[in-house]
């Protein structure tokens, strides 16, 4: 890898862009608990390639620093969600997250 | 001087603030000490003013603090007394301690004894504020407390609905006659300034010439207040009704003191009457018609005790025709002559009542002549000055009455002769009640008489009864001298010799039984008239039809009025709008992410578009 | 040119897997789909200059969250009805209005990116500066992010935990304990 790199920025940013829609579509329309993790997962993943595309432009190591502090909170949040995942399908009997509807009203 | 003039109201006022905090936990005996204690004070401070003010032959004030004061508008706490306020306080205190005497017997089987003497007590302060106030606006608080202790004390035993009604009705009818002179006073202030007595007579006399409108204006509502609180036409119905309470409450305040209350205020104010002459006729004119209609009615009646009212209602119209005439100091002597004798009236009644187990009606009653001797003297003489039989108390003040009428310059034997037949149905009234409850067979046998507690206070009033007639009251340098009754002869022979006829034909009628009045009473005239008088001319049904239930029909009709509408149609929005906000609260996750969206992408739009901050 | 050729394909590929897994009926399915879109963003990481980044995606992201994925998923086990009851949660018509939003979202992207043309400097930062930074500036942030790995590991060993074990304990949680799913223990 050398100097004539000619990769657009925008395109990189654009790339995070969609990736994080495509991500955010998931958790709108899936019921399936499990599949709301994952496209959460995909919101995070986009979010960190931009933080490396945007690092690389500078040429610093900062962008890659918010990467691993991403991925981080990543683990932590997939920890915790995939615990309550067992918590909610022990007590509805199903992985609906329409089923988890008490504060209605 | 007179520094202990504040303390004539006020010990009856802590009497009832001890009472009324220690309902029910203080022994019966403490009870009526406090109670009858504290009024029998207030009658010995009342005997050193009486005292002092002889001496001194002039009046006596004190001024207590500054009540209000604003925007020139400043009335004082200020007592005074005169020869008016002199009599007035010896009658409430005296007669009222022989009745607070009589009511510790009485009501002694009552559990609610101490609350009984608590209201007692407070009506006795505020008669005493009422009579005692320097200015028009003192006078209206003690007019409104013995209006509220009125209220309490006729619907004492609560526990009876009927009780309650009678009480409201009382409260209500005399709350219009206060509304009346409430806005009598607002006049008087807007054009004079100020409602002291004096500076008001003053400043009436400078400002208004005889006769004016707004002056009449302003006597005519006073008088209104006055025909509320004295039961005079229109406002008399709540009288018979007010009966329901206890016979001491009827004694004291629907006899002797509070009914008064609207004659000591005409009194008072008699220098604002003076300058309207129209005013001062119709004060004659109320009287006279209210003085006939009442005695006709006590004629058909059964019940003792509201013989005994409508009586009080026509008596007291002879006060106010005596006030019309211009018999001012006539007027004030009968009212005292009336106190003693009504007084003991109703107390006897109580006690034919109390031995014969509340047995009100005079048609069960009979021959109690001699099981009964107390009361039956009693109600002998109560009866005799009550006709104005000569040489009883009675007699003088009324005499004085009708021959004053006489001398009236707008229509004196018009009013005479009103005067007249209301003395002559008295008498018939008056000893018909006598001969159908004393004399005869007895259809209810009575218990024991009552003890020494209540036939002591019953000998006391016989006593003033009788001679009370040659009490002079000191009058004399309040109000005007009246132009002196002209003996001559026909009238003056007339006048007392129409009781005692009146007494013959009761005899015949209802003792000896010689002349048979049915051919008359069952006829069909005679059945109507009794029960047109009986109704008291059907004054309750004619409210009823008129005032009452136009009244009711409007209420209930508006029931869901503007203001109601108004408020619920706001509560109903709200309530929509908020069943319509419930709606976004879906509790489901997907809902909540999706909104949020949708604010983003709405803020980052704001942002880029209208931003104006670093332009991509 | 060939860093530019690389690029675009493995965009290309990281959004195709991206789609398919987002649109799948089968989790197992979907988490692969996933795992591959991870790989793509990784070469893309390495083409940009950030060689540590892209080997921590893999080694971290790719390796050690979607296994715990795996792990939740045949934990619970479901088979073929779980298959049967996504297709229940999932239909056709729940796809319009989200994809309204996400479309103007995407508008509203494109707006703010479309103005500038910046070509990345081939800079490549390797771990040795990665890691003098996080000893430097960002130590504080190593820190924190310490903590909440903490937290989440404390969270996660709770939740995951059977309530019917304090049931001897405390008698009021008894309900809890009989719930349906609980199979295994």
């Amino acid at each position: 890898m050398n100097e004539a790199v000619v990769i657009p920025m925008e395109h990189g940013l654009l790339l995070a862009g969609i990736l994080f829609l495509i991500g955010l579509l998931g958790v709108l329309v899936r019921r399936n608990i499990i599949l709301i993790l994952m496209s959460l997962e995909i919101m995070l993943n986009a979010c960190g390639l931009a933080f490396i595309v945007a690092g690389a432009h500078w040429g610093v190591a900062d962008g890659q620093i918010m990467f691993m502090l991403i991925l981080s909170i990543a683990a932590a949040e997939v920890s915790v969600g995939l615990g309550l995942l067992l918590q909610a399908h022990r007590r509805f009997g199903s992985l609906d997250v329409d089923q988890a509807s008490r504060m209605r009203g | 001087m007179a520094d202990y003039i504040y303390l004539i109201p006020l010990l009856p006022l802590m009497g009832f603030l001890l009472l009324f905090t220690t309902l029910g936990n203080l022994p019966k005996a403490l009870v009526a000490l406090v109670g009858v204690g504290s009024v029998a004070s207030s009658a010995m401070l009342v005997l050193l003013t009486a005292l002092e003010f002889m001496t001194l032959r002039e009046p006596l004030s004190t001024t207590l603090y500054t009540w209000i004061n604003v925007g020139g508008f400043s009335p004082f706490v200020s007592f005074y007394v005169d020869g008016l306020t002199l009599t007035m306080l010896s009658v409430i205190t005296g007669v009222g301690l022989l009745i607070h005497i009589y009511s510790s017997l009485f009501m002694l089987d009552d559990k609610d004894y101490s609350r009984f003497f608590s209201y007692m007590n407070l009506f006795v302060s505020a008669m005493l504020v009422l009579v005692l106030a320097d200015n028009l606006l003192l006078l209206f608080v003690g007019w409104e407390g013995v209006g509220l202790c009125s209220y309490l004390l006729v619907g004492f035993w609560h526990e009876d609905s009927a009780n309650g009604a009678a009480a409201r009705k009382a409260f209500i009818v005399t709350r219009v006659g206060d509304t009346a002179m409430a806005i009598g006073m607002f006049l008087l202030f807007a054009h004079l300034g100020t409602l002291d007595f004096a500076p008001m007579t003053a400043a009436a006399v400078s400002q208004w010439p005889e006769g004016s409108p707004t002056l009449t204006i302003a006597c005519l509502l006073l008088l209104g207040g006055a025909v509320g609180k004295s039961a005079q036409l229109p406002l008399q119905t709540w009288l018979p009704d007010a009966m329901a309470g206890p016979t001491p409450v009827s004694a004291l305040i629907h006899a002797a003191t509070m009914v008064t209350a609207g004659v000591y205020l005409i009194a008072r104010t008699h220098d604002l009457f003076l300058l309207s002459p129209f005013a001062l006729n119709t004060v004659a004119v109320i009287g006279a018609a209210t003085l006939l209609m009442a005695a006709f009615t006590a004629m058909t009646q059964h019940d003792i005790k509201r013989i005994l009212a409508f009586s009080t209602i026509s008596q007291i119209g002879y006060m106010f025709l005596a006030l019309g005439v211009g018999a001012w100091a006539s007027g004030i002597f009968h009212l005292m002559t009336h106190a003693f004798f009504k007084a003991l009236l109703f107390l006897a009644a109580g006690a034919v009542i109390y031995s014969l187990h509340h047995e009100h009606n005079i048609f069960k009653m009979g021959g109690l002549r001699r099981k009964l001797p107390v009361a039956f003297w009693s109600f002998l003489i109560g009866s005799a000055a009550l006709a104005a039989l000569p040489f009883t108390s009675g007699f003088y003040s009324k005499d004085a009455i009708l021959l004053s009428a006489y001398e009236n310059a707008w229509q004196g034997p018009l009013l005479w002769g009103i005067g007249l037949l209301g003395a002559l149905l008295t008498s018939i009234y008056s000893f018909r009640l006598v001969f159908i409850v004393f004399f005869g067979e007895a259809k209810t046998e009575p218990s024991q008489p009552a003890g020494w507690l209540m036939a002591a206070p019953l000998l006391v009033l016989c006593l003033l009864a009788l001679v009370g007639g040659f009490i002079v009251i000191p009058v004399m340098d309040v109000f005007p001298a009246a132009t002196g009754p002209a003996h001559d002869g026909l009238i003056a022979i007339i006048t007392p010799a129409v009781p005692i006829v009146g007494v013959v034909i009761a005899y015949l009628i209802f003792l000896s039984h010689s002349i048979d009045i049915s051919p008359w009473t069952d006829s069909k005239i005679g059945k109507a008239l009794n029960r047109f008088w009986f109704s008291h001319w059907a004054m309750d049904w004619l409210y009823d039809t008129f005032i009452v239930k136009p009244y009711a029909w409007m209420a209930h009709v508006n029931r869901m009025d503007i203001v109601d509408w108004f408020y619920n149609f706001t509560a109903d929005v709200v309530r929509f709008l908020h069943d319509q906000a419930t709606q976004s609260q879906t509790g489901q996750l997907r809902t909540y992410a999706g909104v949020m969206v949708l604010g983003l992408a709405a803020i980052t739009a704001i942002a880029l578009f209208y931003g104006g901050g670093t332009a991509p | 040119m060939l860093e530019l050729g690389l690029f675009y394909i493995a965009a290309t590929v990281s959004l195709i897997s991206t789609i398919l897994a987002v649109t799948r009926y089968n989790a197992a399915h979907a988490l692969i789909y996933l795992i591959i879109s991870l790989l793509a963003s990784a070469i893309i990481f390495y083409l940009v200059g950030a060689p540590f980044a892209a080997v921590l995606e893999v080694v971290i992201y790719a390796g050690a969250i979607m296994v715990l994925f795996v792990f939740v998923i045949m934990l619970l086990n479901l088979g073929q009805s779980g298959d049967v009851a996504e297709h229940v949660l999932l239909r056709p018509g729940m796809w319009i209005f989200p994809s309204v939003l996400c479309v103007i979202l995407f508008v509203e992207i494109v707006y703010v990116l479309q103005s500038s043309e910046r070509l990345l400097k081939g800079i490549v930062v390797g771990p040795k500066d990665v890691g003098l930074e996080l000893f430097g500036p960002y130590v504080l942030a190593v820190e924190i992010a310490s903590m909440l790995l903490l937290a989440g590991l404390v969270g996660a060993y709770h939740l995951g935990r059977r309530y019917f074990i304090d049931v001897r304990d405390t008698p009021t949680a008894q309900p809890l304990a009989a719930m349906s799913g609980d199979d295994h223990e």
